[in-house]
């Protein structure tokens, strides 16, 4: 127990902001992922073929490419692309992003992919009355997402997307290969100084299992408001 | 675009693919038989032997694949009464450690797929068997498993494919697969996107595969021919 001390003598305090940080990074990506899925929801249910081949490649690409191999991408080739890009402006400095953007993005397109596809689904299975009741009434086309089509598609969307929270949050492990200071990168630490890989690894799948655990218990009360009136 | 580094890595990554597709299939191969016997634990009404089912599906289902694969890789190195055992053979080699991990994680998961498979077969139907006087193993056998089979394919499709993309992280206790190839050339010369174009292809082209077999076996399997 003196391993998990907080302070100095022991790595209670590194596993909490590790922990913290394991959160951050799985809301960042969520977030990432959503405005994503913001862009390519309307492409794959766009009436014009080329914007839904440019949708399903976007969605069949990234679900089907293991998730390490497109963070070796962004992690060797990140830094690469903004250099490029900024020395199309005319800097030529080396640019370094830090580990948290790279792993955010990466995990966040991955999350983007399946949100995407949540979404689609959440949409194509409202009733299509409902779009025509909405023109019927004279609601202009914002007021027609937002107070109708879109309170109705996150109760439907709200089980699919906790489905791809936890995917995220265990995605999440795999940017300890970037050296980002998450529970996995910090159980490493802790495993390799300690020697003691079986209980610093054990742990980390105990702190994995209570946020999935805690984040499920909020999502179900989320789930129940959205589909009160059901 | 380096179009030279594509066509050279090609089969350096296509070797790599048979280690990718031989952790797999052994993956798939026990995960399977594990997962079948974990689903009819579920269906039990002990309750000691169903918490005991479930325990397990939510554990290796709630935890990341690479903590599972550390644990057994790093961790259970570290007992010393294992060292001793028959089991060291088997646990020192990181290809042996990634199938543990693999089969454990995914029999977890078909667990659950056979569960909600076995759950959604109407009752009219074992009750039918019953009636024709046919035994409960046999109805078990004969109607219960060719049903579920055909039920869970379609989510046992989608398990496979994520098994596929479990099997990258092999490439983290040292195997050199798919992944690990693709890293190794990455990391020596410096050109991740036109590896990733190649490397990603063959996932994707594996993905496409199995995709299909599993259609195909949907369509040959269905109940309305």
């Amino acid at each position: 127990m003196e391993l998990l001390a907080f302070g100095k003598t022991g790595w209670g305090d590194e596993l909490f902001y590790a922990t913290l940080m394991t959160i951050a990074v799985s809301i960042t990506a969520m977030l990432v992922g959503f405005f994503f899925a913001l862009i390519f929801t309307p492409l794959k249910l766009s009436k014009y073929k080329t914007l839904n081949l440019v949708g399903n490649f976007y969605t069949t690409v990234i679900r089907g490419v293991p998730e390490l191999l497109v963070i070796y991408l962004f992690f060797f080739g990140g830094s690469g692309a903004i250099m490029y890009v900024a020395s199309i402006f005319g800097y030529y400095e080396y640019i370094e992003i830090n580990a948290f953007i790279t792993g955010s993005m990466a995990i966040g397109i991955i999350s983007g992919a399946y949100s995407t596809e949540v979404f689609r689904g959440a949409i194509q299975s409202i009733d299509k009355g409902q779009f025509e009741a909405a023109k019927v009434l004279g609601i202009n086309k914002f007021g027609q997402f937002y107070k109708i089509i879109l309170p109705q598609m996150l109760r439907l969307a709200i089980p699919n997307l906790s489905n791809v929270w936890q995917i995220t949050l265990k995605d999440t492990s795999l940017i300890s290969v970037t050296g980002l200071v998450e529970i996995m990168r910090q159980s490493y630490i802790a495993a390799g100084s300690t020697r003691d890989p079986l209980f610093f690894y054990s742990f980390a799948a105990v702190l994995y299992l209570l946020l999935t655990y805690v984040s499920m218990k909020l999502i179900n009360k989320l789930e129940a408001r959205y589909s009160r009136g059901y | 675009m380096d179009f030279d580094l594509m066509i050279t890595s090609f089969p350096k990554l296509l070797g790599a693919t048979v280690v990718t597709l031989k952790l797999l299939s052994a993956s798939l191969f026990f995960g399977l038989f594990l997962g079948l016997f974990f689903a009819i634990l579920r269906l039990n009404k002990n309750i000691f032997i169903n918490n005991f089912a479930y325990g397990y599906s939510y554990i290796f289902r709630g935890t990341p694949l690479l903590v599972q694969i550390f644990i057994i890789y790093f961790g259970l190195g570290q007992i010393e009464y294992l060292r001793t055992t028959f089991l060291w053979i088997i646990l020192k080699e990181p290809y042996w450690c990634a199938i543990i991990a693999f089969t454990l994680n995914t029999g977890a998961y078909t667990s659950e797929i056979l569960r909600s498979a076995f759950q959604t077969i109407k009752p009219g139907i074992i009750e039918a068997g019953k009636s024709l006087g046919i035994s409960n193993k046999i109805i078990f056998y004969k109607i219960q498993i060719p049903i579920a089979i055909r039920q869970s394919l379609p989510a046992y499709g989608n398990e496979i494919i994520l098994m596929m993309k479990g099997t990258s992280l092999a490439s983290t206790v040292t195997l050199m697969d798919l992944t690990g190839v693709a890293k190794y050339i990455i990391s020596t010369t410096f050109k991740p996107i036109e590896v990733f174009i190649v490397a990603g292809g063959i996932y994707l082209f594996m993905t496409f595969i199995i995709h299909n077999v599993i259609k195909y076996l949907e369509k040959k399997y269905s109940f309305q021919q």
